[in-house]
């Protein structure tokens, strides 16, 4: 039963890693410009946690096949180097590995996190609420007027709570139930969220952010390919959690100012 | 620290009575199986949970049988709503982190077998040992108690993060009374551990026979010692947590509960509090609990593995040093739970680097397990296969945290089905092995029978074939972006990955099965089993130097003494390859601790 | 390869106690309480165990307070009623009598003084000033009730009766075992033990400790 033990590790070992060298369920493409460092930081992760998971399982498996129903009289044997050996072998090579990780990771979160975005950014705001995110455009003002959280109202489709009567800011404000921006162009996202906690994830984006009830945060990023994507919450908000999406349409200038012309219009 | 022998504090006569016997007992060992038999209870309603679960998300419109029965609003005609969905995952998390994985491995293998192994008659507070199982007992009455309310359990997940638990009924179904009966549970739960753990810090540092000192006492002592050490400051973080949820609901407080959030058209009128406090105090729980769910475990492994191989680890010292340095390392990482929660980003990097600080240890451990199979002369029993077991899912489940420990690649994993699969391999499936290797290899001292042999393969094969069936693939849905906490997938994304949703339900099913035939074995051998003799794995501690099932005083009046490390193994010019911890033959002194 | 050999263990006899079944404490059968092992490390561990997870969980609460008053512009500061620091008064002096008391019951063990009445008079002064306390601090409930600060009024509030009822219960706690020492050592035959009373005292004194702690925090927060 030993050597079929280990046999079994071996080819869960090896059937592991199959999908992951065949790429099978990979990460979806990458549109964004800080992408390919977070892919990188992938990939690289990827290998040694690949060599670390096949050297261990195939160790482990190998040495219940080499070990087990030994002859009565044998004698016990040490691992060359004893326990000096493999905790030297743990701290230099596993540590300065994942400690070699952590640092070249700091480049891909740095992007995302470490910077503010450009003065040139475009600025769109995100609510989350249950169950549906809604986007809000400044406008020819460039300017977002005040939000009335008493005013909110989903039967008159008052999402944001404005009061365009009185607020200057707030009249010529575009709010949409769709994310609409221009491809290669910086964009700013304001996040805040109408009740509880919430996350914005865009997988081809490599974005994902929650909302924090009472916090106002944001995220910047430059889309670098015209498509369709989906906007997901990923932040368990209750019984529509599940169906809580919108939708990310990467379009080109001239599309988008057409699009945004038209939903001026629809306000 | 001290060293005491003849400890006057538990000559009692043996109790009388069924209630004094079984019910209301001060035997550590009835309370370390009645912990057990509360975990057993436990597992089997978190194992229905997720079939349920799994179930629903292969295949949604399927009329599940029997669940119209739990519950009318949740499930009419079979089928889930996506609220109830979302409350029987909450329970299964739930349940199975709380009752089940910090309860058997730690509570209940520990109440058990800790004071025996330290030589000691019983724990020093037998009333206040008592008095924490019937309270962890209360917590799990009161938790279960949320089904049978009338809009059922909270559905915020165990994490039950604020404001969606803090706001009460207006946030969800489930999340009023719901909510404060799962709170309240909670925090009864920690209140039994901090009163457990009391019991296990004094009996390590207090209650050793003579020749016990602390580098002699078996791993598993140690793990236990250690596991206290963590749950005393990680309970006493939750109970307050849970205390200020409570209020919040109750009392119209705004602990967690910002101003301005308007629910269902109501502006509501609570004001200033603070989300991200919740994440905070419950994570700094949350982190160090995993480790209370795991160290116990690799105790026993350390445990069943050193008993199978016939020869102590390459260095006992080096696992005690590395299971503190994980206890140590586990309060400064909690912040890996919260990369994208909107709190500093700098302070990501910060938790970032003692997480991946924490894989040193952890490598450690294993690679001191897997160098000691070499040259080994391993015996391949049911016990043996889940301590080696524990080993290969331990790695499995280990490597997926350097991806997560990253905040980088955590913007795509974190919320995704990655985690789940790492979570579950690292804690659930590996203490899981932790607790059938401990009952496999204890259950002849326990009860006087011994398990059958090939149910008992028959239940490792399916179990270890099957989990890795059903949590491999979880890495790669997680990978192609399948969000977690979802109760159906409504979109053309995820359809091409329905497939694997259905692979991934049929394991379970089929390894689930394979838990009632350990299940029928615990049974059948309790009243049919073959009888054990007192030392039927040739093992060295002190549990095996007593009858099986042991003398309500454990030691029969006579206190041992012992003279050496418990893992006398291969002592070359000994009678047999093993010399008892409480024989005063002759050892190999290279391998002894003083 | 070297051997090593162990002496024998020589054999120690445990001390002979009568008992009852385990449910009630161990008592000489001559009331001698000199002839009991009364050392006890391990109610020693026990109660600084106990005073960590309580020390613990009012870090928790401390630190939620922290982030709670950073959090928001709502917090809204008012005058701790005065009764408070008369409150702490009885309580320091609760700490002296009980110090009073032990120093008497370890005296009466020792067989030094033979009268019970002082000690256990001190030990009747201390559950008085504890009870005192424990009402005193229900009057600073009534006085800010009174001002119109309730639990839920505002987080400063919200706080201050946490504190005080977390701290409040746990003075309860004590009380109950100060009463238990009490009920123990007037018994015909004294059956308390030194550890017994050593651990209510750590347990008092730690209250104390941490009144002073909670006073200091919360009137240079509140």
């Amino acid at each position: 039963m030993a050597k079929l033990f280990a046999v079994t590790i071996f080819v869960i070992a090896i059937a592991s890693a199959i999908p992951i060298v065949l790429n099978i369920w990979g990460l979806p493409v990458d549109i964004s410009t800080h992408g390919p460092l977070i892919d990188e930081q992938m990939s690289e992760t990827m290998v040694e946690a690949g060599i670390c998971f096949l050297a261990a399982q195939l160790a482990l498996g190998f040495f219940i096949w080499r070990f087990s129903n030994r002859p009565k009289g044998e004698k016990i044997k040490l691992f060359p180097g004893g326990a000096r050996s493999l905790v030297l072998a743990a701290v230099i090579v596993v540590g300065i590995e994942v400690m070699a990780l952590g640092i070249f990771g700091t480049r891909a979160w740095a992007s995302i996190y470490f910077t503010p975005a450009s003065a040139n950014a475009m600025p769109v705001q995100v609510q989350a609420g249950q169950f549906a995110f809604y986007f809000r455009y400044p406008g020819p003002d460039g300017k977002f007027g005040p939000i009335h959280p008493e005013l909110i109202n989903e039967a008159t489709e008052n999402f944001f709570g404005l009061d365009t009567t009185h607020d200057q800011d707030s009249r010529d404000d575009i709010v949409t139930a769709e994310l609409a921006i221009p491809v290669n162009r910086e964009i700013h996202l304001l996040m805040h969220s109408k009740d509880v906690g919430h996350s914005f994830f865009v997988r081809e984006l490599r974005i994902q952010q929650d909302f924090v009830p009472g916090l106002d945060l944001s995220v910047h990023f430059t889309p670098t390919k015209i498509g369709r994507y989906e906007i997901v919450c990923t932040q368990l908000c209750g019984l529509g959690h599940y169906n809580m999406k919108a939708y990310l349409e990467v379009k080109s200038q001239e599309d988008f100012d057409k699009w945004l012309k038209q939903q001026a219009a629809l306000q | 620290m001290h060293d005491m022998s003849g400890q006057a504090v538990h000559h009692h006569a043996p109790p009388t009575g069924f209630i004094r016997k079984y019910i209301f007992s001060l035997d550590h060992k009835v309370i370390g199986e009645q912990y057990y038999a509360l975990a057993l209870v436990a597992v089997y309603i978190g194992l229905v949970l997720s079939w349920i679960m799994r179930i629903h998300l292969a295949w949604p419109n399927y009329a599940i049988p029997g669940v119209r029965f739990l519950s009318k609003t949740g499930a009419p005609g079979g089928i889930l709503t996506p609220e109830y969905y979302l409350q029987l995952m909450t329970m299964h998390g739930t349940i199975m982190v709380f009752f089940v994985l910090t309860t058997a491995p730690f509570a209940g293998f520990g109440n058990f077998f800790l004071p025996i192994q330290v030589g000691a008659e019983d724990m020093p507070f037998p009333r206040i040992n008592m008095t924490s199982f019937w309270v962890t007992f209360v917590a799990f009455v009161v938790a279960v108690s949320s089904f049978f309310v009338p809009q059922g359990p909270p559905l915020s997940g165990w994490t039950a993060y604020a404001p969606l638990s803090a706001l009460g009924q207006i946030a969800g179904p489930g999340q009023g009374t719901g909510q404060v009966l799962w709170a309240i549970a909670i925090a009864i739960f920690c209140v039994g551990q901090l009163l457990g753990s009391l019991n296990f810090i004094s009996t390590t540092l207090d209650m050793r026979c003579k020749g016990m000192s602390l580098l002699r006492l078996p791993l598993t002592v140690w793990a236990w010692f250690i596991t206290s050490c963590i749950g005393l400051t990680a309970f006493a973080v939750l109970m307050p947590a849970c205390i200020l949820l409570v209020l919040d609901h109750v009392a119209g407080t705004s602990f967690f509960i910002p101003s301005g959030l308007v629910v269902n058209d109501q502006l509501q009128t609570h004001s200033g509090g603070s989300t991200l406090l919740w994440q905070h105090l419950f994570w700094f729980f949350g982190h160090p609990e995993v480790y209370i769910a795991i160290v116990p475990a690799m105790g026993v492994v350390s445990h069943v593995l050193i008993t199978n191989m016939r020869r102590p680890l390459l260095s006992a010292r080096v696992i005690i040093y590395s299971m503190a340095s994980i206890a140590f390392l586990s309060y400064m990482v909690y912040g890996h739970h919260m990369f994208v929660s909107g709190m500093n980003p700098f302070s990501a990097i910060a938790f970032s680097f003692p997480t991946l600080a924490i894989t040193i240890p952890a490598t450690i451990i294993v690679l001191i397990w897997i160098g000691s199979l070499y040259g080994s002369k391993l015996r391949i029993n049911t016990a043996s296969l889940f301590a080696l077991g524990f080993i290969s899912m331990f790695v499995s489940g280990g490597i997926s945290g350097f991806f997560l420990a990253q905040p980088s690649l955590d913007v795509m994993l974190h919320a995704t089905y990655f985690v789940v699969g790492h979570f579950h391999l690292v804690m659930a499936v590996a203490a899981l092995f932790g607790i059938f290797a401990g009952t496999y290899f204890w259950f002849p001292k326990v009860t006087g029978s011994m398990m059958n042999e090939t149910l008992g393969k028959i239940h490792f094969w399916v179990t270890f074939v099957g989990s890795y069936c059903i949590f491999m693939p979880f890495h790669y849905l997680g990978m192609a972006g399948n969000v977690r906490r979802y109760e159906t997938f409504v979109d053309d994304f995820m359809a091409p990955l329905m497939p694997v949703h259905k692979f991934i339900t049929i394991a379970a099913l089929i390894t689930g099965v394979a838990q009632l035939t350990f299940l029928y074995n615990l049974v059948q051998s309790r009243f049919w089993g073959k009888r054990a003799p007192q030392n039927p794995w040739e093992g060295t501690s002190l549990e095996w130097s007593i009858p099986s099932p042991p003398p309500f005083d454990n030691f029969g009046g006579k206190i041992p003494v012992v003279y050496h490390d418990p893992y006398q193994y291969g002592v070359e010019g000994a009678a047999n390859d093993y010399v008892m911890q409480d024989s005063s033959e002759q050892i190999n002194s290279a391998h002894d601790e003083k | 390869m070297a051997t090593t050999v162990h002496e024998p263990p020589e054999a120690k006899p445990h001390p002979t106690l009568s008992d009852d079944g385990g449910w009630h404490d161990l008592t000489p059968s001559t009331g001698n309480l000199l002839a009991v092992d009364d050392s006890s490390p391990a109610s020693r561990t026990g109660i600084w165990v106990a005073l960590a997870a309580i020390t613990m969980t009012f870090a928790a609460i401390t630190s939620a307070m922290v982030v709670r008053q950073g959090a928001s512009l709502d917090w809204r500061h008012f005058t701790l009623p005065p009764v408070l620091y008369l409150n702490t008064a009885l309580l320091l002096a609760s700490s002296v009598t009980l110090e009073l008391a032990r120093k008497g019951v370890a005296s009466f063990s020792r067989g030094v003084q033979p009268g019970r009445s002082r000690p256990l008079g001190w030990l009747c002064v201390t559950l008085g000033l504890g009870l005192l306390f424990v009402g005193g601090q229900y009057t600073a409930w009534l006085q800010l009730k009174a001002e119109g600060w309730y639990l839920a009024t505002n987080p400063s509030s919200s706080f201050f009766y946490l504190f005080t009822a977390m701290h409040g219960l746990h003075v309860l706690g004590g009380l109950v075992g100060l009463t238990m020492v009490i009920w123990r050592f007037s018994r015909p035959v004294s059956t308390l033990r030194l550890s017994t009373l050593s651990t209510v005292s750590y347990y008092w004194h730690f209250m104390d400790v941490l009144w002073i702690y909670l006073l200091l925090l919360l009137w240079t927060r509140i």
